[in-house]
């Protein structure tokens, strides 16, 4: 297929599932936010929006509380990190591969953008709106799951997909840093969908370490770190099943893998204390791995990129 | 905007009710202050559409009740019901007071009744209790816990003080609305919310959980805790999947399980599997067809000798009812003080026994202005409130308590106090009554902040209970520290990645200002040929 269209498909995966990821985390968060005093509003806003790549990075950047959280989270069209700045970039993407998106996907994806505006921006509007886009992002992946061949183009939007899910499940992880987000375990089981899921994995062993372990290392809960991580690896055998004798020579697989069974091998007794340097190598596969998989598939640039012959 | 407290002193005058949130010359208790704010700057169409939001996402989320056999929302008011810490902490001692007591109690009747011997309770009050269950007696229970779970009702009379209107400790229903409330309220009033040091009663399934396992049977090291529901058709249903669902443990009916060598098991997929402790929301009537009512299809047949055995817990424990006889309850004042050698914190509400010849009496001839309750009722079941009966009601009444005057108490009509709700387009006082809920683990009994809240929705009404068109609160226990939390000790520190990451486009396509480096590429790639030609090939 077209690389073109196949980069198109792979950022679609990602950007739904980023907007399904901020949803949630927003979700939850504005939920405890909005029960701290004022100042301390402003220094978790600005925690949450450093976690989610969205601050501006600037010394001097102001966040003005709540308000501008939710704005740059849930609202800003021209942030791509936002829910609505996504929802409009998997659009706009879909729009660029629609011969090869199943019709189904493409409406999904439309109606969502169509809806974007039209939300109160408030705390209660902002609920609703989490709602709504988590419920639109089922919509759009169900929709893809049920209508689209395993080919190709279903393999780069379930590679994107997934990469982006390894990533925002760290996110969450990042979040749960009880110092910088006043967010239980508990909570940070909520965002991810997997407070159930975890309570009937580990009968009465409760506590943060637990849960911890469950979103970073089970094997069974689709959107735990390792599991993501495993569905990558699918993807990209799936788009390049040649069998190599001697080690893996695509690149984004061996980093992938390399991050996966780092994770799944190692042995730790404080995995809490090893967290932000786990969440690190995470993310610093997912960000590699996002570039490997760019240069070997989509990268047109270096093709034909003719500077001449070195001097 | 209109002042939607506008008519509240007004509709305040018609009753001598104690009303939490003004006081009686109209101006507003401190603690409802920010609460009363907030609701102040909203208008009518705010509260409206907020009050529709939550009743939507009750209706989504499953949490109903069954209304005349339609599945309605759970009626949630939009205005919390607050208590401050203060008063709190004397009511859950004072809950918590009682359940010890009241365990003793049980402990005592289905032992040595020692409590009969010492003269304190006559032995026929006992032995007359519909629920007092023979079947389960002269043997303990792991731990010595009886009372696992209870919720204990309490009212406000109108000099605003609290009063236990009876004990629930069989199956006391109703928390998981309090953990609905709580999600419901945090997004559908948020405002309230911001700042406000609120006791979180989400720790409820966990403690109830660690609980249930502490007090399973002795030498199993990892016990299996199922809950055991009557089935879907319960109007409790919707509770039983809740907390089995937050505490992560099987939700079985009684065919899911059987008993084999007086051993509990249920049927997995992977073959039979022990159980140790079985929250029972069940009444006992039903649990165990070879004990009670052997046409029972709901219980498990042989379950209470495998209690007897030892080799399962039975939460609450076989035979609870006793304590929950209203006739006994007149009795708990002096319960705690042979048990516990305490004066009661909560006061009972004055209750005429009509056992007794005198107060039979009297009761005969004031009938019109007294509240009549069967004693093993529960839910409001049989009850007569004299004021708002007729004559014939009370003349059945009368004939039935003369037949069985062990069968009925009489109390004084109650003006419960009341909290500002939602009723059509203002706020009106509405009375208002409380169901704390306690757990025993059998070294401690911890009460969850706050309780149930049900409100009689119907202005004047004093019946409270869902079936019977009564909504709920959500009850907040307010820690008054929480308004200096500016110098709290707890501060949110800054964060950031543990190292510097490198940066790396996330984005794409290239109409994104972020995606610069990629669409400057793309684009540098579409002018290069241009270049190429001006400058006519590279120098080599």
């Amino acid at each position: 297929m077209l690389s073109r269209i196949a980069e198109s498909l792979f950022w679609i995966g990602r950007y739904v599932e980023r907007a399904d990821g901020t949803a949630r985390i927003l979700d939850v968060h504005l939920e405890r936010l909005n029960q701290l005093p004022v100042h301390e509003q402003r220094t978790v806003s600005a925690n949450l929006l450093a976690v989610m790549g969205a601050s501006t990075g600037e010394e001097d950047d102001d966040v003005a509380g709540l308000k501008d959280l939710l704005t740059r989270l849930a609202f800003d069209l021209s942030q791509p990190n936002s829910i609505a700045g996504a929802l409009s970039a998997a659009r706009e993407n879909a729009r660029r591969a629609r011969e090869t998106v199943s019709a189904p996907v493409w409406e999904s994806l439309n109606a969502t953008w169509n809806g974007l505006t039209g939300h109160r921006q408030d705390v209660v509007g902002t609920y609703r709106f989490c709602t709504w886009v988590i419920e639109r992002t089922a919509t759009v992946q169900g929709l893809a799951d049920s209508t689209m061949s395993r080919d190709d183009s279903w393999q780069f939007l379930s590679l994107g997909r997934s990469l982006e899910r390894a990533d925002m499940t760290a996110r969450m992880l990042a979040t749960g840093d009880e110092d910088a987000f006043k967010l239980s375990w508990a909570n940070m089981l909520r965002c991810a969908g997997a407070y159930e899921s975890f309570l009937r994995s580990r009968r009465a062993a409760f506590g943060d370490s637990f849960a911890v372990e469950f979103l970073l290392l089970d094997r069974l809960f689709p959107r735990s770190v390792v599991s993501s991580l495993r569905q990558v690896e699918a993807a990209l055998i799936a788009l390049d099943p040649e069998y190599s004798r001697t080690g893996k020579m695509d690149a984004a697989r061996r980093l992938v893998g390399q991050a996966r069974t780092f994770l799944e091998f190692h042995h730790t007794d404080d995995l809490m204390g090893e967290l932000p340097e786990h969440l690190e190598r995470v993310q610093a596969a997912c960000s590699g791995a996002s570039d490997a998989i760019t240069a070997k598939y989509f990268y047109r640039a270096s093709d034909h990129a003719w500077t001449g012959e070195k001097v | 905007m209109a002042d939607l407290f506008a008519g509240y002193a007004q509709a305040m005058e018609q009753s001598t009710a104690f009303d939490e949130m003004f006081t009686r010359h109209g101006t507003l208790r401190e603690d409802y202050r920010r609460v009363h704010d907030v609701l102040q700057s909203l208008t009518l169409a705010d509260v409206t559409a907020r009050a529709e939001t939550m009743s939507r996402t009750f209706l989504d989320r499953g949490v109903t009740f069954d209304f005349a056999g339609e599945e309605r929302a759970w009626p949630l008011d939009v205005v919390p019901r607050i208590i401050p810490a203060g008063e709190w902490d004397r009511l859950s001692a004072g809950v918590a007071q009682r359940v010890k007591a009241l365990e003793c109690f049980l402990n005592d009747v289905y032992d040595r009744m020692e409590i009969v011997r010492d003269g304190v309770l006559p032995r026929s009050l006992i032995t007359t209790s519909a629920h007092f269950h023979r079947e389960v007696y002269g043997f303990g229970t792991p731990g010595g816990v009886r009372v696992h779970i209870s919720g204990i009702d309490l009212v406000r009379d109108d000099t605003g003080e609290f009063r236990v209107l009876e004990d629930n400790v069989r199956v006391p229903s109703g928390v998981s609305y309090v953990l609905e409330n709580r999600r419901a309220i945090a997004k559908g009033l948020p405002e309230a919310f911001a700042g406000a040091g609120i006791r979180p009663v989400e720790e409820y399934p966990r403690r109830l959980l660690s609980a249930l396992r502490k007090t399973a049977p002795e030498g199993v090291d990892d016990p299996t805790v199922v809950v055991l529901t009557p089935g879907v058709y319960n109007s409790a249903y919707f509770e039983h999947t809740l907390l089995a669902g937050m505490m992560g443990v099987e939700l079985v009916e009684g065919r899911d399980l059987l008993c084999r060598g007086d051993r509990v098991y249920m049927r997995t997929t992977e073959g039979q599997q022990r159980v140790d402790v079985i929250y029972k929301r069940l009444d006992d009537d039903f649990l165990d067809p070879l004990q009670f009512r052997a046409d029972s299809m709901l219980g498990v047949p042989g379950l209470v000798n495998a209690a007897r055995a030892g080799h399962v817990t039975i939460a609450n424990a076989v035979g609870n009812g006793v304590a929950d006889d209203k006739l006994i309850y007149t009795y708990v004042p002096e319960i705690i003080r042979y048990y516990l050698g305490e004066e009661p914190i909560i006061p009972n509400v004055d209750t005429y026994r009509l056992e007794e010849p005198e107060a039979r009496e009297e009761v005969m001839d004031r009938l019109e202005e007294l509240v009549v309750k069967p004693v093993d009722g529960s839910g409001g079941k049989g009850l007569v409130i004299g004021p708002a009966a007729t004559r014939e009601e009370l003349e059945a009444l009368r004939q039935k308590i003369l037949t069985d005057p062990r069968g009925w108490i009489a109390q004084p009509v109650l003006q419960l106090s009341t909290v500002p709700t939602l009723a059509e387009d203002t706020f009106g006082p509405r009375h208002v009554d409380l169901r704390p809920f306690a757990i025993n683990d059998g070294e401690d009994v911890w009460v969850l902040p706050g309780g149930l809240t049900r409100v009689a929705l119907t202005e004047g009404s004093l019946v409270v209970n869902s079936s019977q068109g009564g909504g709920s609160k959500d009850t907040w226990v307010m820690d008054p520290e929480a308004d200096s939390a500016e110098e709290s000790a707890s501060r949110a520190v800054p964060w950031r990645w543990g190292r510097r990451r490198r940066t790396v486009p996330r984005v794409w396509p290239s109409t994104y200002e972020t995606s610069r480096r990629l669409t400057e590429e793309y684009d540098e790639q579409q002018q290069q040929r241009n270049q190429q030609e001006d400058q006519g090939g590279h120098p080599c």
